[in-house]
């Protein structure tokens, strides 16, 4: 049989060698081929009717060119996915302690009530009063947000966090507008994530950078300095990135306030005060929430997130289409606003699958189990942090709030770097932490454990780390260069990959294709 | 707690080993006038018999499209997707794995990515393809953004016959931008005969299209892909319905010089609205404007294939506010859910399913020009073609509504004037059944 394409992996051997196979595999660990070289060429795995077509009304733009897809029959294709899903890291499989990130168990109940034939299977453009249940679960998940966050307004039409963000920016830009003070400047700490910087210069603003405390929090008379009356908004993300709390965050508010200013607040790790503090209450005016960190929605993988934007009461005039209002009995969706000074930021009303599973969840806790979700995720945080102090170097004083921050000091002399520790817990069976980020300490590794780990599954972990960090220090550097030694493939070339992207598949031979 | 592993001893053992009092002492930073005290006004905890009774009670209140004959269409469709794409989808080790940053124990995701990317371009006939936006519209946006990267210019024309919501998109995301802009957005065109080649001139960075367009009508876009060469500029074509891919000329045949598509309609629920599958593709020399995550081919340290995100130099997470766009996820179950449903399709398939749409609307626009008082606008169409009724179209929708036929989309939702059009899509899941049952319902509204 011709197998088109490269050889994957070890499977070039001839099982001569010890400790090699013949095939490759090493019982459960299972090579795949790409899907371009499983000779799907011809096939198909779904059985349609024949469509009977005697004149077709394409006005001439026929397709009458190859479009190169193979197909598999459906007991090819189950396997070949099943094969790369055992591939991947998961929740599913254990601590995933990525900072930042907050990997929480995914509820199958969400998974299940999003299937349903009512959510799933209703189009965003049907009659308003076909989808009033569905329209009421906007209007439910908007009372929870608005609810914890103590903010009135919500736009829950963006697509993700950074997606909530550019909302969240550009309303604001429109209230500076509106009031006749258009503004150039926006100021992000340099923990800021990425997307803070990109969303303000997507907005047309400047970026102007400020520097962190030696405790790890804004600098606030270096953020007085540099406040004006060019600047639009502060973006401050609370807890932040090195997972403390800025414990001056009211004063920073007032301060920005004074300056005409508003206060833009990244909510990703809202999981470590949901229940327990308001954004609200700090002064914050606008701030996005990633249905897929603290309300538990899946990863997926890379998405797709959601992130609705809470607003407070002076941006609440400036919210996009479209959103829900309550007449009497009936709901209906504003699905066109006339003259908006934002525009709609999406086809459609938003990221319903996501809404339901958020919503879903957040019934599950109640507002009393969302309180306990913050604690036990700060509690779980700090336990690490205590239980790893003595072999690692916690970059701050703590207690810190749901993720412990910790710098690569403790790697000093050891010939190890952050790097190499990550990849040497993926050979003791773990996803590695968050590494060099945030950029306000040197090697950073940023570990999040999230409320849904038990303690046994926390000691483990804690086992894991305290092991490596006794090994690098007794100089066993060959555990981390090597590392990871039993992942499905070693440390990959990413120079190699950006120096000549290859990013699809090629036929090998041009003759091969036509087969 | 359900979700909660944690028990009451395990909290005072953690606790005690720390030597700290109380869970509210973690909390010291919390400035104490921001701490809640007391109990929100939210429900208490509920078990998952009483949270399922809760949402299924809303679930019951919409009505479904397989319930009732639905033509409902306009960017977004209802196809049939095979009971394997959901079953594989949802396996924990793809749903509940994160972006793939850590290559070595991502190699699922990268290679589905991989093969995902290829089937994107090869479909839309372009060179490369990213690993997905967020959905169709914000794919339009960030490629009027990069069309003004490329050709460092700002003037926008956009087709009236573009869906609404997409040119709304490009309007949103283009105006806060520090140049001044030029958005030209032309009046919808139901019958056909727009001329957008009369506005290109030297200051022009692109001209967008939609194909088939929003009224359902197909055009050859090679006389304007020419025109817009000329003048130095870039055609981007959208597409909203993929599967139209099967049996239409490629936008890359075309010359098209980026294509961005939703791709809800392979693999995907209608899910009202999201999430949804921005497909986004462009040649070769613009790849490093990109924007969105890419996933291409290396090799490991003893020199076999694997895969990574690459070209993250253009990226937020590097670039910060020099990246080119401010995207950081992208729709990863859906490009699986997406390319599963392709694969088990392949070219044969999907050429099939799409001749089996386009057979099926030819007999739902014969059937309904024979209805009193609808006059069906396009000579040519994929799945999707426009009416005019003799009675407002928003009232005609809503009472076949009532007779339980979803009929389609009135004009009059995004526009105003044509209140007297309605979109339809037919797809293979349409009977013709479902058919008559719409010239029928049809018929007697408009009596």
């Amino acid at each position: 049989m011709n197998r088109q394409g490269r050889p994957t992996g070890p499977s070039v051997s001839t099982g001569e060698t010890a400790g090699a196979t013949w095939t490759g595999n090493k019982a459960l660990a299972l090579d795949e081929k790409l899907l371009f070289e499983l000779d799907g060429w011809g096939r198909t795995g779904v059985d349609l009717p024949d469509a009977g077509l005697t004149a077709d009304r394409l006005g001439g733009l026929n397709r009458n060119k190859p479009i190169g897809l193979p197909g598999l029959s459906e007991p090819q294709a189950v396997r070949h996915y099943t094969r790369l899903s055992r591939k991947n890291y998961a929740i599913d499989m254990g601590l995933f302690p990525l900072g930042s990130c907050t990997m929480k168990h995914n509820p199958r109940l969400n998974e299940k009530i999003a299937g349903l034939a009512g959510f799933a299977d209703i189009h965003p453009l049907q009659p308003v009063s076909t989808v009033q249940g569905a329209l009421e679960v906007m209007e439910q998940l908007a009372y929870w947000l608005t609810t914890l966050t103590g903010m009135p307004g919500v736009a829950l039409s963006p697509k993700a966090g950074a997606h909530g963000e550019l909302c969240g920016l550009m309303v604001i830009r429109a209230a500076l507008e509106a009031r006749g003070d258009a503004r150039s400047r926006v100021l992000v700490p340099e923990s800021a994530h990425g997307t803070n910087p990109a969303t303000a210069a997507l907005c047309g603003y400047t970026v102007d950078s400020i520097p962190a405390t030696p405790a790890g929090r804004v600098d606030v008379d270096a953020m007085v300095a540099k406040l004006g009356p060019d600047v639009a908004a502060l973006m401050l993300t609370n807890p932040n990135t090195c997972g403390l709390f800025e414990s001056d965050i009211i004063e920073i508010a007032e301060k920005v306030h004074a300056a005409g200013a508003f206060f833009y607040c990244d909510g990703a790790n809202f999981n470590a005060i949901v229940g327990k503090v308001r954004p609200g209450d700090l002064g914050i005016d606008a701030m996005h929430i990633n249905l897929h960190k603290t309300f538990s929605t899946p990863h997926g993988g890379g998405g797709p997130g959601a992130g609705p934007v809470v607003f407070s009461e002076a941006l609440m005039p400036f919210i996009p289409p479209a959103y829900v209002v309550r007449e009497g009995q009936d709901l209906r969706l504003v699905e066109d606003v006339p003259h908006a000074q934002v525009g709609r930021m999406t086809a459609f009303h938003g990221q319903m699958g996501m809404f339901v599973r958020a919503l879903t969840y957040m019934l599950s806790h109640g507002g009393d189990g969302l309180r306990q979700v913050a604690e036990d995720a700060v509690l779980n945080a700090n336990y690490i942090r205590e239980s790893l102090k003595d072999v690692m170097t916690p970059s701050f004083d703590g207690p810190c709030m749901h993720e412990a921050l910790f710098d690569d000091r403790f790697l000093k002399d050891t010939g190890v770097s952050t790097l190499d520790f990550a990849k040497a817990l993926i050979d003791e069976g773990y996803h590695p932490m968050t590494m060099y980020f945030p950029l306000v300490v040197h090697g950073a590794m940023l570990v999040e454990p999230t409320e849904t780990e038990s303690r046994e599954s926390l000691d483990d972990f804690i086992g894991a780390m305290r092991s490596l960090a006794l090994a690098a220090k007794a100089g066993d550097t060959e555990r981390f260069a090597s590392a990871p030694r039993f992942a499905p493939v070693g440390r990959l070339d990413e120079t190699r990959a950006a120096r000549t992207p290859i990013l699809t598949w090629q036929e090998p031979e041009p003759k091969a294709a036509a087969e | 707690m359900r979700y909660l592993p944690l028990s009451d001893g395990d909290r005072r053992d953690m606790l005690a080993s720390m030597g700290v009092g109380s869970v509210d002492d973690l909390f010291r930073d919390v400035p104490q006038a921001a701490r809640l005290d007391g109990p929100l006004d939210l429900p208490r905890h509920q078990g998952e018999l009483e949270v399922q009774r809760h949402m299924e009670a809303l679930a019951a209140k919409n009505v479904s499209a397989g319930s009732v004959p639905f033509f409902v269409g306009a960017g977004a469709y209802r196809h049939h997707v095979p009971a394997s794409v959901q079953h594989l989808m949802q396996r924990g080790e793809f749903l509940t794995a994160y972006t793939p940053y850590q290559p070595e124990i991502s190699q699922g995701t990268l290679q589905y990515l991989f093969e995902f990317q290829t089937q994107v371009a090869r479909l839309t006939g372009m060179d490369v393809a990213n690993a997905s936006m967020y959905d169709g519209s914000t794919g339009c946006g960030e490629a009027v953004l990069m069309a003004q990267r490329v050709t460092k210019r700002r003037k926008v024309i956009l087709s009236g016959n573009l869906h609404p919501h997409y040119a709304d998109v490009v309007d949103t995301v283009t105006r806060f931008t520090p140049e001044e802009e030029v958005i030209v957005r032309r009046a919808p065109a139901p019958r056909g005969g727009e001329d957008l080649i009369g506005l290109i001139d030297a200051a022009t960075s692109c001209v967008v299209v939609q194909n088939p367009d929003f009224f359902g009508r197909l055009n050859d876009l090679t006389g304007l892909a020419a025109a817009v060469h000329e003048a130095g500029a870039l055609l981007v074509v959208v597409v909203t319905e993929a599967v139209s891919l099967g049996a239409i000329k490629s936008p890359g045949e075309m010359g098209a010089d980026i294509v961005v598509g939703e791709g809800q309609s392979i693999g995907n629920s209608l899910n009202f609205g999201g999430p949804y599958l921005g497909l986004f593709a462009t040649r070769q020399k613009y790849v490093r404007q990109m924007p969105g995550r890419l996933c291409g081919e290396t090799v490991d340290s003893e020199g076999r294939r694997g895969f990574v995100l690459t070209l993250s130099t253009r990226e937020q997470h590097i670039r910060r506010e020099k990246a080119t766009s401010n995207i950081c996820t992208n729709s990863g179950l859906c490009s699986l859910a997406f390319t599963i449903h392709m694969t088990l399709l392949g070219e044969k398939g999907l050429r099939q399913l799409a001749l089996l749409n386009h057979a099926k609307t030819i007999k739902a626009a014969d059937t309904l020009s024979r209805v009193p008082g609808v006059e069906v606008l396009n000579e040519t169409f994929f799945n999707e073609f426009t009416i005019r009724v003799s009675r407002p179209a928003a009232q005609v929708i809503e009472r076949l509504a009532q007779r339980k036929v979803l009929g389609g989309v009135p004009v009059s939702r995004f526009h105003d004037g044509h209140d007297d059009l309605i979109v339809l899509a037919v797809t293979e899941t349409n009977t013709d059944e479902d058919i008559d049952a719409l010239a029928t319902a049809l018929t007697e509204v408009l009596q």
